[in-house]
């Protein structure tokens, strides 16, 4: 589970998320992204590289140029570990929906 | 159905939203009342709460033990902030894996909603890698069920 707590320490850093949505909309070469977030290469690498060490980010080779791109596989982890999390909540307001039940039942037989 | 939301805003808070069949005062109760929370607030299949304490008044302490009955175990300590009977709850607490978590702030809502209520849990984390760490973790305790069904998918 290592690469859950990789994935949302990478995801805690608001640059980190941005590039993550840019990347959402297509491939893009770190020249590309270093544009739009007004940061130096090295800095967009740097964070590119936490994504990628995180499974969340990939590249392949064209030519000179090396492509970023959303790397399936880790965000659907994700998706499905916070799919978990909403799924045991749930279990416990399931409980509260017969709890709350049966204290309506109890303040109608009150009423009698 | 799926009337359970939870999402992220900004770098420290996680949103709950959930709507119920009942009226605000009801599930005020239900979150406020240990008799009432031993009964729901458990987490998976096979855990049960047998310490629950809860003094609902400002600076009232919040205990709640769990156990799985197998050697399991797991505690959380809080204290309660602020109460405004049947429509808000705001308190602290952390967690025991063992070692204390960072302090959740926890600001619970109930608004009437047609028949029933809208809950929203507003959690403020201390920064940004403290809340990605809670995700990752696993906001309850008790999740290992959920844990190694996951283990298994991926």
């Amino acid at each position: 589970m290592d690469g859950l707590d990789a994935a949302f320490a990478a995801l805690a850093d608001p640059t980190r998320r941005a590039i993550l949505a840019r990347l959402a909309k297509g491939e893009a070469t770190v020249t590309e992204l270093a544009g739009p977030f007004r940061m130096t290469q090295p800095a967009i690498s740097q964070h590119l590289k936490v994504l990628e060490d995180a499974g969340l980010v990939n590249s392949r080779v064209e030519g000179t140029k090396r492509p970023r791109r959303i790397a399936k596989g880790g965000i659907e982890t994700m998706g499905k570990w916070l799919a978990m999390l909403r799924n045991a909540l749930q279990q416990n307001y399931e409980r509260l929906d017969t709890v709350l039940a049966s204290m309506e039942q109890q303040k109608e037989g009150e009423k009698r | 159905m799926s009337k359970l939301t939870l999402t992220t805003e900004g770098d420290t808070h996680v949103l709950v939203t959930r709507r119920f069949a009942a009226p605000p005062q009801a599930v005020y109760c239900a979150h406020t009342e240990s008799e009432l929370i031993q009964k729901w607030l458990l987490g998976p299949e096979g855990w049960t709460m047998p310490v629950c304490i809860s003094e609902a008044r400002p600076g009232g302490k919040i205990r709640y033990e769990w156990t799985n009955g197998k050697g399991g175990a797991f505690h959380l300590t809080g204290e309660y902030l602020e109460l405004e009977p049947y429509r808000r709850i705001v308190h602290v607490e952390r967690m025991y894996l063992p070692a204390p978590t960072p302090d959740n702030h926890v600001e619970t809502t109930f608004d009437a909603d047609g028949d029933g209520t809208l809950m929203t849990i507003r959690m403020t984390l201390p920064d940004a890698q403290t809340r990605a760490a809670m995700l990752a973790t696993g906001m309850e305790r008790g999740m290992e069920a959920s844990y190694r069904r996951l283990e298994g998918m991926i």
